[in-house]
């Protein structure tokens, strides 16, 4: 192929359609859906305040009729929140388990994704270890936390390990999975294009892997805070975990509700935030259409 | 075997799951240089899979593809192919998609930049460069596909059915313009289609197959003048006498499905 072009030959090229207007057009139409959009997400929102109060008007108001041992109500629980926030108590429990959470969920991220991508490649490692995997994943993972304790004992290396054991899995079946599933009509375009085997990955099927290994982190934050309090109460009691037992125990019910709260407002937070770098690292995962 | 051919089909057949399923039997095919062929065939005679095998994507079971005299064994250099269903990459805008079958060629910057300039204008798609595949319709996306083809200035233009997924009035259009960029650069070119008209207003000849096996049944001249326009074409009394041979060529495989 020879890969010149004459200047005459470039000047001889006029467009014999071109599109100007209807780009344009396209983005007066592409403004418009954008205010649709925002409307719809004013609504949402307005839906999900409405729907927020009512339940913790609900809630409140039978709450304050049950034994304060058993249950609670959103004042109490929000009164002995300000309290454990000022104090500075709940951030430095929580703070303990974070560093478990984000330490176990990032190596277990670098690995899974590296293993992922291994078996995809390597057939002879996906047969080998293929059966393991899914054996492992198989198996409730709190039955394997005693086994960890035997192995790492009680510290912030168990707890880790706990977490880790929690999240690996999904991430290195999504991976997996993501590449597996490439559009074999787009790996043919690229074998068109005579790509290397890098390129081939590098252009092709580690872009078309990433939505899988999104869902795979998505399940993998999940699974990170159940291993997370599983690792705050059963090895040595810290943490979020810690907090809950103890008020447990001295039936001090609406500071319990405070960590237990918190660890929802995290889940919805760690997977906001992945919706939000996803967004920004494949757009073309959000087309109009498809959503 | 003619030997000026740019490309050769020689005795080539495709057989499916253990040779179950026959795509193709015994064809034969000399394409001469910056000749355009067209073949023309119901859907299941292998006219895709025939492609695909001169392309270098799939071997053939039996019999070879020989291009400037070269066994194909792999996609050959000089080569492009425009793929019915597009084949975009879903994360590359516009520009970098086009810029593909350069940037893996590993050509320069500048010589990328000249050529995207060119070859977006070419196809119409200015003001679209950073547009998302999702963001734009059918014919432009094939528009790109197109352009991302001609932008490797490839000898050879292997298309299949491109213009199968767009709304008949886009694909008059881009007919036509194909017919323009033909003048402008001549390319060897094998174009597959169901299309009877299609394959008659751009083809120099037109391979009409068959199917069950699929192969090869005539092969026709056409010889309107070039540069064509297709109203004139189809104003030919020539036209109409290949078109209904054509139709009588095809019906007995078309009845059968």
């Amino acid at each position: 192929m020879s890969l010149s072009r004459t200047e005459e030959q470039s000047a001889n090229a006029t467009a014999p359609f071109a599109y100007q207007e209807l780009a344009a057009e396209q983005q007066a139409a592409r403004e418009k859906a954008r205010a649709v959009q925002r409307r719809w997400t004013t609504a949402q929102i307005a839906i999900q305040i409405i729907s927020l109060l009512v339940v913790l008007s609900a809630w409140e108001y039978l709450g304050r009729h049950i034994n304060p041992v058993l249950f609670t109500y959103p004042t109490a629980v929000g009164s002995a929140a300000v309290k454990m926030i000022a104090s500075g108590e709940l951030w430095k429990y929580l703070s303990q388990s974070l560093i478990v959470l984000f330490a176990g969920l990032g190596l277990a991220t670098i690995f899974g994704i590296a293993l992922g991508l291994i078996m995809a490649r390597f057939w002879v490692v996906d047969v080998a270890l293929d059966t393991y995997i899914t054996a492992l994943y198989s198996i409730p993972s709190v039955a394997l936390v005693p086994v960890l304790v035997l192995w790492f004992g009680f510290e912030i290396t168990a707890k880790i390990a706990v977490v880790f054991l929690f999240t690996f899995f999904p991430i290195v079946i999504n991976t997996h999975q993501g590449v597996k599933n490439v559009d074999a009509r787009l790996t043919e375009v690229g074998r068109a294009f005579r790509c290397s085997e890098r390129q081939l990955w590098i252009h092709i099927v580690l872009p078309a892997a990433v939505p899988y290994i999104v869902t795979g982190l998505r399940l993998a934050i999940g699974r990170g805070l159940i291993g997370m309090v599983l690792a705050d109460l059963y090895t040595a009691i810290t943490g979020i975990g810690y907090l809950i037992s103890r008020y447990a125990s001295i039936y001090r019910t609406d500071a319990m509700f405070v960590p237990i709260a918190t660890l929802g407002l995290l889940g919805i937070t760690l997977t906001g935030l992945l919706r939000f770098v996803e967004k920004r690292v494949a757009p073309w995962m959000h087309q109009p259409d498809q959503e | 075997m003619a030997n000026g051919s740019k490309i050769v089909v020689d005795h080539a057949s495709k057989l499916f799951l253990e040779g179950s399923v026959v795509a193709f039997r015994n064809i034969d095919l000399q394409i001469s240089n910056r000749e355009v062929l067209c073949v023309v065939g119901p859907s299941g005679c292998g006219k895709t899979t025939l492609l695909r095998c001169i392309g270098g994507l799939l071997p053939p079971s039996s019999g070879q593809v020989l291009i400037d005299g070269q066994k194909v064994d792999s996609a050959p250099r000089g080569v492009a192919i425009v793929f019915q269903h597009f084949g975009l990459l879903p994360w590359k805008s516009v520009v970098d998609n086009v810029a593909f079958g350069l940037k893996i060629a590993g050509a320069s910057r500048d010589l990328i930049a000249e050529r995207l300039d060119h070859y977006i204008r070419l196809v119409g798609l200015t003001g679209f460069e950073n547009h998302y595949p999702y963001q734009l319709s059918g014919g432009m996306q094939q528009r790109v596909g197109l352009a991302r083809a001609l932008a490797i200035d490839p000898e050879i233009l292997l298309m299949d059915e491109p213009f199968a997924s767009v709304d008949a009035q886009t694909r008059e259009l881009l007919q036509e313009e194909l017919l323009q960029l033909h003048e402008r650069e001549r390319k060897t070119m094998i174009f597959i289609t169901h299309s009877i008209d299609e394959a008659i207003i751009l083809g120099d000849r037109v391979a009409v197959m068959g199917s069950r096996p699929g192969r090869v049944k005539e092969i026709l001249s056409v010889n309107f003048p070039r540069p064509r326009d297709p109203a004139a074409v189809r104003a030919e009394s020539r036209y109409t006498e290949l078109r209904n041979h054509i139709w009588e060529e095809l019906r007995p495989s078309v009845v059968m499905q």
